[in-house]
């Protein structure tokens, strides 16, 4: 029977994505979340008791003659069915984290629920990029790149100057235009590989190391630059090495004072619910706004993941 | 075990067939393996019925229900301690096997008072052939038994026949929540309302605890209905006699359901601790007791290390440390890890000093994130200025409690959208 917590509850099949804070595990994200759309789900009007007839004997006190027994039929309320003796309705929903972020992170992390988990698994398989934004310091280098570890050794970095930096992050990007082509699997004197390139299909199937297709310089004012990143098959602590080793490349020593995704695959810092916006209502809004994107995007039969341009393959 | 059960129950009914004893048995109790009980997680119920005519029967009575023998073939029979003090026969051990009582419809107790005796002798037992006249009472009083499973994980099965548990269902009490406690489902079932619930019930109402919180408190603390009725009173004497008012006591009980299950001597042990390590007055005592009742609940142990912390870490000096503690109680149970990160924050971050942390407590109390996404978005827009004798400044309470918009219209004097898009910055 279709209440409306169960149309509710049909309805909530697809993806979206939050915006994590940083200091916040991602397992936690996905409990709060899971948490209030049951509390969403099981607020929604509940139904009334199914009665049952019950035949009630009064008793027949002893001075009066029993001229017969009063038996009378009453409709009592089945308890066995109250919300307090069964618990709530919906208990559980599978809700499903994509890309992982560690605690230090913070960023677009999506979420899938119910079928929307296949859905994910089937993204993922394909080859998505996510884009980063990272804040460096130099001058001081920690044992676990992050400006909150044990620091390890200080250097100056009074000689560091923005076309410096350039040089560092264009020769990274080098070896990693690189890398991906070695993981591309295709023989790179063939026709095929430059149809792949010219699509920008060239790259690694599957798990392969991080591979950083784009690498450019936001802000630079010393001690303090900011790098955006556009990655594949990467890990938040290989991204803060990346700082360090950026710093190492400049004679000098640098940490990652922040790690913050920017766009997960097609999901981007705007769709992003804030944690204030973590209720039921909220998500099934973003949930909708999801599959209209989707509907849209197949209409225009574009096949491929749209944010793959190849606006950084600049070869070296 | 359960053929040794079984012959002793043979010769339990061998011997009561043959003399005729005045027992109480009621009705034949069906009973799991001691083994398969103590083995199988807690949830499992107990459902066999040995009723105890407590209300109408008396004990003299002795009731062979036909019915019931036949219904319950069982392996063993195991009483419980009262039965077996009436009786006094031998070797039956209540080890771990606990038999319900749940007193089934309390009609049927009605009508057994008005039956006869039937008399022990099984073996010359009334055949009932269902082609027999009998009158219209017999007829009512042949009761269908009612398919209750004899063991179960759950209430539900047990709650529509319980009088009991109906009644604790339209108290509001959860018994969804309170059968996942391990062994509170079977206890629940063993109660009986009028001997049991009532007039604790009524005690509660007496000092002072208002109807509609009896839901919470037995949801809370089911071993309410267990403790006994003298040493509920001589707990209350004893809070009265420490000057609580009556009002404060009902209050308190209802904010920390679990307060009259604890002896009058760790009452006292925490009302002295309180008392001495703080250095407060009988009344200040007092009243943070009244407001976080649960104080009284918990082990004094991490309170002891979060006034270390709160004295050694964070540096607050004595009538700091009191002062924090009258306006917001609830720091002596807080997280330290929390704690400390709060006050790292407040202090390294956003330069408050001591005295000012101490003058508002409240962010003490509050979230960390919350705290940081707003500094942060004050000190963006240039507006973070906590110190008082500079203009434009901004109290740390109206920084932490008032809500969003509020917040982002009066304090920061930007949007609510504004604040949206600077915390995905963070």
């Amino acid at each position: 029977m279709a209440t409306p917590a169960i149309r509710m509850f049909r309805r909530l099949e697809g993806l979206f994505c939050v915006y994590k804070p940083s200091g916040v595990h991602w397992k936690l994200v996905r409990d709060i979340v899971e948490t209030n759309l049951l509390k969403g789900l099981n607020a929604t009007s509940s139904q009334p008791l199914p009665q049952e007839v019950r035949f009630l004997v009064h008793p027949v006190s002893e001075t009066e003659a029993p001229k017969g027994l009063t038996v009378s039929a009453s409709s009592v309320p089945v308890l066995a069915k109250h919300p307090l003796v069964t618990g709530p309705e919906f208990q559980h929903i599978r809700v499903g984290v994509g890309h992982r972020l560690d605690a230090f992170s913070s960023g677009v992390l999506v979420l899938a629920l119910g079928n929307g988990n296949k859905a994910m698994n089937d993204l993922y398989g394909t080859r998505v990029t996510r884009d980063y934004t990272l804040e460096g310091e130099f001058g001081t280098a920690t044992d676990d790149f992050s400006h909150t570890g044990r620091v390890v050794e200080r250097s100056t970095f009074g000689h560091i100057k923005q076309d410096k930096l350039d040089k560092v992050l264009a020769m990274l990007q080098g070896a990693n235009q690189k890398a991906l082509l070695m993981y591309s699997n295709v023989d790179m004197h063939s026709q095929e590989a430059y149809e792949m390139a010219v699509q920008g299909l060239l790259g690694p199937e599957g798990k392969s190391q991080p591979i950083l297709t784009g690498l450019r310089c936001l802000h630079f004012q010393p001690p303090n630059f900011t790098l955006e990143v556009r990655c594949l098959n990467e890990t938040q602590k290989y991204l803060r090495k990346v700082v360090h080793e950026i710093g190492l490349e400049l004679r000098s020593t640098a940490v990652c004072k922040g790690v913050r995704r920017t766009r997960d695959g097609p999901f981007t810092l705007q769709d992003a619910l804030t944690h204030h916006h973590w209720t039921a209502s909220n998500v099934i809004q973003a949930i909708r706004q999801y599959h209209s994107k989707k509907n849209l995007k197949y209409s225009h039969t574009q096949m491929k993941d749209t944010a793959l341009q190849p606006t950084e393959e600049s070869t070296t | 075990m359960a053929s040794s059960c079984t012959q002793l129950y043979l010769q339990c009914r061998s011997f009561l067939c043959s003399k005729t004893v005045a027992c109480t048995w009621q009705y034949c109790s069906q009973v799991r393996h001691c083994i398969a009980v103590t083995c199988v997680p807690t949830k499992i119920l107990n459902g066999s019925f040995v009723i105890k005519g407590n209300s109408t029967a008396t004990q003299a009575k002795q009731r062979w229900k036909q019915q019931m023998f036949c219904y319950s073939d069982l392996a063993a029979k195991h009483l419980t301690t009262q039965v077996k003090e009436d009786k006094g026969v031998e070797g039956t051990s209540t080890a771990e096997v606990v038999p319900y009582k749940s007193p089934l419809l309390p009609i049927r107790d009605a009508l057994l008072a008005t039956e006869s005796q039937v008399s022990l002798d099984l073996d010359a037992a009334a055949e009932f052939s269902a082609l027999e006249v009998i009158s219209d009472e017999e007829a009512v009083s042949i009761s269908v038994p009612s398919a209750i499973p004899p063991a179960s994980t759950s209430l539900r099965d047990y709650v529509d026949q319980s009088e009991t548990l109906s009644k604790l269902v339209q108290l509001g009490v959860n018994l969804w929540k309170l059968e996942q406690r391990p062994n509170v489902g079977s206890m629940l079932l063993r109660l009986n309302f009028n001997t049991d619930v009532a007039p604790r019930l009524l005690f509660l109402k007496e000092i002072g605890v208002e109807d509609s919180r009896f839901g919470y408190i037995i949801t809370h603390n089911p071993f309410i209905l267990t403790e006994s009725l003298e040493n509920l009173q001589s707990r209350v004497n004893y809070l009265k006699s420490k000057k609580f008012s009556s009002e404060t006591v009902a209050s308190m009980v209802s904010k920390a359901p679990y307060l009259l299950n604890f002896s009058v001597k760790r009452l006292d042990n925490r009302l002295g601790f309180y008392q001495q390590q703080l250095k407060l007055s009988p009344s200040s005592t007092r009243n943070i007791v009244a407001r976080l009742p649960r104080l009284l609940c918990g082990s004094l142990e991490p309170v002891k290390e979060n006034l270390k912390v709160c004295e050694i870490e964070l540096g607050f000096k004595e009538n700091e440390i009191q002062h924090i503690v009258i306006a917001v109680p609830k720091v002596l149970t807080a997280n330290k890890r929390k704690l400390s990160q709060i006050f790292d924050f407040l202090h390294n971050i956003m330069k408050v000093p001591h005295n000012l942390i101490a003058k508002f407590p409240q962010v003490l109390n509050s979230k960390y994130l919350r705290l940081r996404e707003r500094h942060l978005f004050l000190e963006y827009l240039g507006k973070a200025q906590y110190d008082p004798t500079l203009p434009n400044y901004i109290s740390l309470d109206r920084l932490v409690s008032l809500p969003d918009e509020i917040f982002c219209t009066e304090l920061a004097l930007a949007t609510l959208e504004d604040f949206c898009l600077f915390q995905k910055t963070l």
